[in-house]
């Protein structure tokens, strides 16, 4: 094992790469001069053509919700490996993502019953909710709070709150009419094609925070891997650490999954990759992971936006598809630890 | 100097350490000794405060355990455990390099990099800095957390630290078990240094140690310096075996 020291400028690399065709690419290709023209109206406000447009305000900020959500949720898988030693562990499996997909569902079932709409805001906001009361569950129930919390008990707990919000989501879907029992569907599987500015900024500024108040945890992350008992003995307090890491993992994932819906594995396997490439030193794997995080769901964009032009499949399933195989190699592999 | 007075442990009916008052003096070797189950073990833990006593109290000089602040405490006491497992594979200069967390908040300093390099240097480990610690040998392992822990405790300053040893033996083979024991001699003799631990060789015991804790089933049965403690008596009361002392070039060694 050798210092990870290039793997950052190769990693930026395939992300400019990939950035550059998922903005040219997609229903309609753009051109050089409609991409350049779309960037000149952004700051100058200026009359633009239809196509300066959908590079302007459809293309750009999907692929940065992409990289965004890409990087929160690796960030978050990152946070959640570490803190339970566990390369299995991802949001998804602890309840962040259906609490959110749950409180997403109620809302559209409720906001059309009441004839509600508090604005494009109500929506993430309920996603938000959602995710933070599920994993809360999860980890009262589970006892996770405590020290010496069994890996075992809290993927059990996970399990069981996920099918609960999940039938949840079901019952909902159930009594809802069509238009709300679809858009129920496609938030489940997760798409980005709703990004605009503000979902942007919102992402942004949420995933930019957590990063930066994850790098103070790091090495704490990284004491960690000796086992609770040996972290205490070099300063760690366990209990404190668990608390804020968590909370950084809620808001970072229930932030993200709030705009986009549920994208799974995505958090799961970025992590892994990188441990292959570089060791499993947790500062690397954050920093890398962002820009990893962001390869990987702006590719599976790519490819959701590609695959049945000009529809799209939500990105969810991309990911599904791409994650549930490496998931069975990492499970068959025995690298994972009770 | 580190002293506990009526220090105890129980853990539901059972009496693990029955209430304990002693005095360890600084700058030497103590080594804890008895058969399983006499609370070995348990003692180190306490007095390192990896556990909280039932009754009683851990002075360190003047000042009790129970007010050291975890953090603080981490930056002059160190445990070398019997071993210790990672997670995730990660490369040996970086779990030396844990040893100086305490010490600084998210990036190293030249400082504790140096640190490390020494450490590594001293333990004979610097050709496998880049190597991965999971897939080492046991006596590797061993080796490397010896460098952690002594990288924790680096003498920077006159700082008197404190050193428990918790079985760390138990996967070495003998020469790295002599090495290794020598040069925690030679550290006590060079710095502000204490060192508490469990040994179950009562030959190495006799051998580095400058006073030996004969406990069984959690009582103490005798503290002292080695002819006080080492006794057939002594020894037959705690092992229940009739031991063989010998006496050769002014050192004793036990047979059973």
């Amino acid at each position: 094992m050798k210092k990870a020291k290039f793997i950052p400028l190769i990693l930026g690399f395939i992300l400019l790469l990939t950035v550059y065709l998922s903005l040219r690419y997609g229903a309609i290709k753009l051109s050089w001069e409609e991409i350049s023209g779309g960037i000149r109206s952004l700051f100058s406000g200026e009359q633009a053509t239809l196509n300066e447009r959908i590079f302007a305000e459809l293309r750009l900020p999907r692929v940065l919700l992409c990289i965004l959500t890409g990087a929160a949720l690796a960030v978050g898988g990152v946070l959640m490996q570490a803190l339970f030693r566990n390369p299995i562990v991802e949001p998804g499996l602890v309840g962040t993502s259906s609490g959110a997909a749950f409180g997403a569902s109620l809302y559209f079932v409720l906001g059309a019953v009441l004839h509600f709409d508090g604005g494009e805001w109500t929506l993430p906001i309920a996603a938000c909710v959602g995710g933070i009361v599920a994993t809360w569950l999860v980890f009262m129930l589970s006892g996770s709070f405590r020290s010496r919390s069994s890996i075992v008990g809290l993927l059990l707990t996970g399990i069981a709150i996920n099918a609960l919000f999940l039938s949840g989501i079901g019952f909902l879907s159930y009594i809802a009419r069509d238009p709300q029992a679809r858009s129920i569907t496609f938030w489940n599987l997760g798409t980005i094609s709703g990004a605009n500015w503000h979902s942007v900024l919102i992402v942004g500024a949420s995933t930019l925070l957590c990063v930066l108040l994850a790098l103070r945890y790091t090495k704490s992350l990284n004491a960690l891997m000796m086992g609770e008992d040996e972290a205490r003995l070099v300063g760690v307090n366990i209990k404190r650490l668990k608390l804020e890491v968590l909370t950084i993992n809620v808001i970072i994932v229930s932030v993200a999954t709030a705009f986009t819906g549920v994208i799974s594995f995505v958090g799961l396997i970025v992590p892994h990759i990188l441990r292959m490439m570089g060791g499993s030193d947790n500062r690397y794997l954050l920093l890398n992971g962002i820009l990893m995080g962001g390869i990987v769901l702006t590719l599976a964009d790519l490819v959701a936006r590609m695959t049945l032009r000009p529809a799209e499949l939500p990105i969810g399933i991309v990911t599904s598809v791409v994650g549930v195989p490496v998931f069975i190699f990492l499970l068959r592999k025995g690298k994972f630890y009770f | 100097m580190i002293r506990t007075e009526n220090l105890s442990l129980k853990i539901g009916a059972k009496m693990l350490l029955k209430p304990l008052s002693v005095e360890l003096e600084s700058n030497q070797l103590h080594l804890i000794l008895g058969p399983n189950g006499a609370g070995k073990s348990t003692l180190v833990k306490l007095l390192s405060g990896q556990l909280k006593p039932t009754s009683g109290e851990v002075f360190y000089g003047e000042e009790p355990l129970s007010s050291i602040k975890m953090e603080e405490l981490a930056r002059f006491r160190a445990v070398l455990s019997q071993s210790v497992d990672f997670a995730f594979p990660l490369r040996v200069e970086e779990v030396v390099m844990m040893g100086r967390y305490p010490y600084f908040s998210s990036r190293p300093a030249k400082l504790d990099l140096e640190i490390v390099q020494e450490s590594m240097r001293w333990f004979g480990i610097l050709h496998f800095a880049d190597r991965d610690y999971t897939t080492l040998s046991g006596g590797e392992r061993q080796r490397v957390q010896f460098a952690r822990i002594m990288a924790q405790i680096w003498p920077g300053d006159d700082t008197h630290r404190i050193l428990f040893l918790d079985e760390p033996l138990t996967f070495l083979d003998v020469k790295y078990q002599y090495d290794f024991l020598k040069k925690i001699r030679n550290f006590i003799g060079t710095q502000n240094l204490t060192v508490i631990g469990v040994l179950h060789d009562l030959n190495l015991a006799a051998r580095f140690a400058d006073k030996q804790i004969l406990l069984k089933e959690g009582e103490l049965i005798v503290h002292g310096d080695q002819k006080t403690v080492l006794t057939s008596e002594h020894i037959r009361k705690a092992y229940g075996m009739e031991p063989r002392l010998i006496e050769a070039e002014g050192r004793l060694i036990i047979d059973f």
